[in-house]
């Protein structure tokens, strides 16, 4: 066991896949020599060599069509995009090609790729480094979407992705990326990629969340707990694609009340894809509406904004009482 | 005069025999043996019969999705011809000569067209992808394709297909870019037949050719005649031999025509095509040009010609026969190929369909 963050969590999973399997290929831009802009691939080619973690020319479609032409030929790409709101340039390669490989061969040729990507807020990045983009590829068939919000969940949910043999998209909070530490087992574990974890038990009211809104809810949840002695119970959702809704479901068995906090402003995101499925599967254990606590509507703002536009803990136990009281 | 023009004129164009059929490049002549030749013209003639059939069954409902492709016969057979088996092809939504004589089963390319799944699920020893729909993506994943055989330490060489249109795609030139940037064993052809849809390929770019954005990757690039299947040949062959050979990858623009329209999705030439122009292309017919050369030494007869339209036509009928019976597609058969794992929410909704085939 070791103290980790989880830019080491992850470093760690990629240097322990590389070595275990040698169809893995880690690749983007600046991963290779320069070990990545957060240096989650530090040390990783001078140990595993050029031919095993390289850079790539600068352009994410380019790298996204390379790990599609190398999966199909049975290796299992790790690539990197340098900031999800890159993505874009790469729609095309993840969206409508890598998640519908599988489907569109009938399984003669299959995507077994990683793409791992840095996003989110609070750091102070410029233009299009922050956005949370994930709702976009919820609504994308054939991919799974992890996010983790601790290093001890990196390092598993990373190695069960590389391991999955369909695409993954990885996304790793840049705020979260060396926040805590955390303990570590040394060895290679998973985590399984479609299960939510309940990271604080509660029975008055479930808080659904990912990422690093799962540590503001936590904060939220104490603070309620403090000034109300009411229990919160925080679901860290760890995928949302799939949505893991047994696990909400039976928590809102218990507590009649759900609230879900996200990063993404309100109509991006996955919170109402969860809501909507909390609708359809658990109406009639709630006592009041399932509201979320999101940015606005607008773009992801700039800098000196970023830190009112995401939801605060205040912000987030404010729609707690709010689902409490009605 | 600028060094750039002068770098664009650099580029070669090559041709064998001349639209009569004369040789013209003795140097650049492929070297055939009298079968491979005959067999060249063989499938040259089973593609326009095919083409002409595909047409009408289009017409009559009994296949979809059809892009003709009377015309190009040259460059697409002549390239392929170029090939091993265990070469992958990456081919464009018009490429399906190629796929046909890589291996895969008329009946499937029947069931693709129709739009039903088993059509792209490809027999193991076949290795090409299904046409690619999507403008420039087939160029990134071959420059991937081509790295996988790289790194693996195998001699295989991956080639793939666009028009003159696609070469403004953001997606062609990161593909030959990056197979640059890496040495890959890719061959990228471009077949300009002049138009994608209804914009004349001068629409597309003030460049010269098209073979000299080659330059913009750093790797070779030359024009060849598309309509002289001697000289796709041997152009292909080159850069197929030499990418094997890890000497990287080439750009070749086959410059050809389609005689018919973009595709049968309602698409009229002649809203955009001058008859001269039709004309013009017709005195180019990649199968008179080979006709004659083989007539002139005694290889082609008429009798030859019957039996490869008869061919075509009952290879045809053969693979609508079989397509027919292939069973349909069904809900959860379609859920259960999207993923090795299925999601809980997924198989969930494989029971909702479950249910209602079993009631």
């Amino acid at each position: 066991m070791a103290q980790m963050t989880m830019i080491q969590a992850i470093n760690n999973a990629l240097d322990l896949e590389l070595a275990r399997d040698k169809n893995v290929y880690v690749f983007g831009e600046d991963v290779g020599q320069n070990g990545g802009v957060f240096r989650a691939t530090d040390g990783l080619q001078k140990k595993h060599g050029k031919d095993r973690v390289f850079d790539t020319p600068l352009a994410e479609s380019g790298i996204a069509g390379l790990a599609v032409g190398m999966a199909m030929q049975g290796l299992r790409p790790v690539a990197e995009i340098q900031f999800f709101g890159f993505v874009f340039e790469a729609m095309d390669e993840i969206a409508g090609q890598a998640t519908r490989m599988r489907y569109r061969t009938n399984g003669r040729y299959t995507c077994p790729i990683v793409f791992r990507s840095p996003f989110g807020g609070g750091v102070k990045t410029p233009e299009m480094h922050a956005d949370s983009l994930e709702g976009l590829f919820l609504q994308t068939p054939g991919c799974r979407v992890v996010i983790p919000s601790n290093p001890y969940d990196a390092k598993g949910l990373l190695i069960s992705a590389i391991r999955d043999n369909d695409p993954v998209i990885f996304l790793e909070h840049m705020k979260l990326y060396r926040s805590m530490r955390m303990e570590v087992p040394d060895e290679a574990y998973t985590l399984p990629l479609d299960k939510a974890n309940v990271v604080r038990e509660g029975t008055d009211l479930t808080v659904i969340a990912y990422g690093a809104m799962v540590h503001t809810a936590l904060k939220a949840a104490d603070e309620l707990e403090k000034t109300k002695g009411v229990k919160a119970e925080v679901i860290d959702l760890r995928s949302i694609n799939p949505i893991d809704i047994d696990t909400i479901v039976a928590s809102i068995k218990k507590t009649h009340r759900a609230v879900v906090v996200q990063e993404a402003q309100r109509s991006a995101g996955a919170a109402a894809e969860i809501i909507a499925q909390i609708n359809e599967h658990a109406i009639y254990y709630l006592e009041g509406p399932v509201l979320r606590v999101t940015p606005p509507d607008t773009v992801y703002p700039f800098a000196m904004i970023e830190d009112e536009w995401i939801p605060t803990p205040e912000r987030v136990l404010s729609g707690m009482n709010k689902a409490l009281s009605l | 005069m600028s060094t750039i023009l002068e770098s664009s004129r650099a580029i070669p164009f090559r041709q064998v025999l001349d639209p009569t059929g004369k040789v013209v490049d003795k140097d650049l002549m492929p070297k055939l043996t009298d079968d491979q030749l005959r067999e060249l013209m063989r499938r040259m003639v089973f593609i326009r019969v095919m083409d002409q059939r595909a047409i009408k069954l289009t017409r009559q409902g009994r296949l979809g999705f059809y892009a003709p492709v009377a015309g190009q016969e040259a460059s697409m057979i002549g390239s392929e011809f170029a090939t091993t088996k265990e070469d992958f092809i990456l081919p464009g939504y018009r490429d399906v000569p190629q796929l046909l004589f890589h291996g895969w089963p008329m009946y499937q390319w029947i069931l693709f067209s129709r739009g039903h799944q088993h059509g792209s699920d490809m027999p193991k020893d076949v290795n090409v992808l299904m046409p690619q729909i999507i403008i420039g993506a087939q160029y990134v994943q071959t420059a991937g394709t081509a790295l996988a055989f790289k790194l693996k330490g195998e001699k295989r060489v991956a080639i793939t297909y666009t028009g003159d249109g696609g070469t403004s795609q953001g997606d062609f030139y990161e593909g030959i870019n990056f197979a640059g940037a890496y040495q890959v064993p890719a061959v990228f052809v471009v077949q300009n037949n002049q138009f994608a849809i209804s914009v004349p390929v001068r629409l597309q770019t003030a460049a010269e050719t098209l073979a000299q954005k080659a330059v913009a990757a750093g790797i070779p690039g030359v024009q060849v005649d598309g309509n002289d299947i001697l000289a796709v040949y041997a152009v292909v062959k080159e850069a197929v031999d030499r990418a094997r050979e890890g000497g990287g990858p080439t750009l070749i623009e086959a410059v050809t025509f389609r005689f018919g329209p973009h595709t049968m999705s309602g698409d009229d030439p002649t809203r955009y095509r001058t008859k001269e122009l039709e004309n013009e292309w017709e005195q180019k017919d990649p199968l008179v040009r080979f006709r004659n050369y083989l007539q002139s030494k005694g290889l082609w007869s008429e009798k030859d010609e019957e039996a490869a339209m008869e061919e075509s036509k009952e290879a045809f009928n053969d693979a609508l026969k079989k397509a027919d019976a292939v069973p349909k597609m069904t809900i959860p058969s379609l859920i259960d190929s999207m993923f090795e794992v299925l999601p809980d929410s997924l198989k969930a909704q494989r029971a909702e369909y479950s249910e209602k085939e079993e009631a």
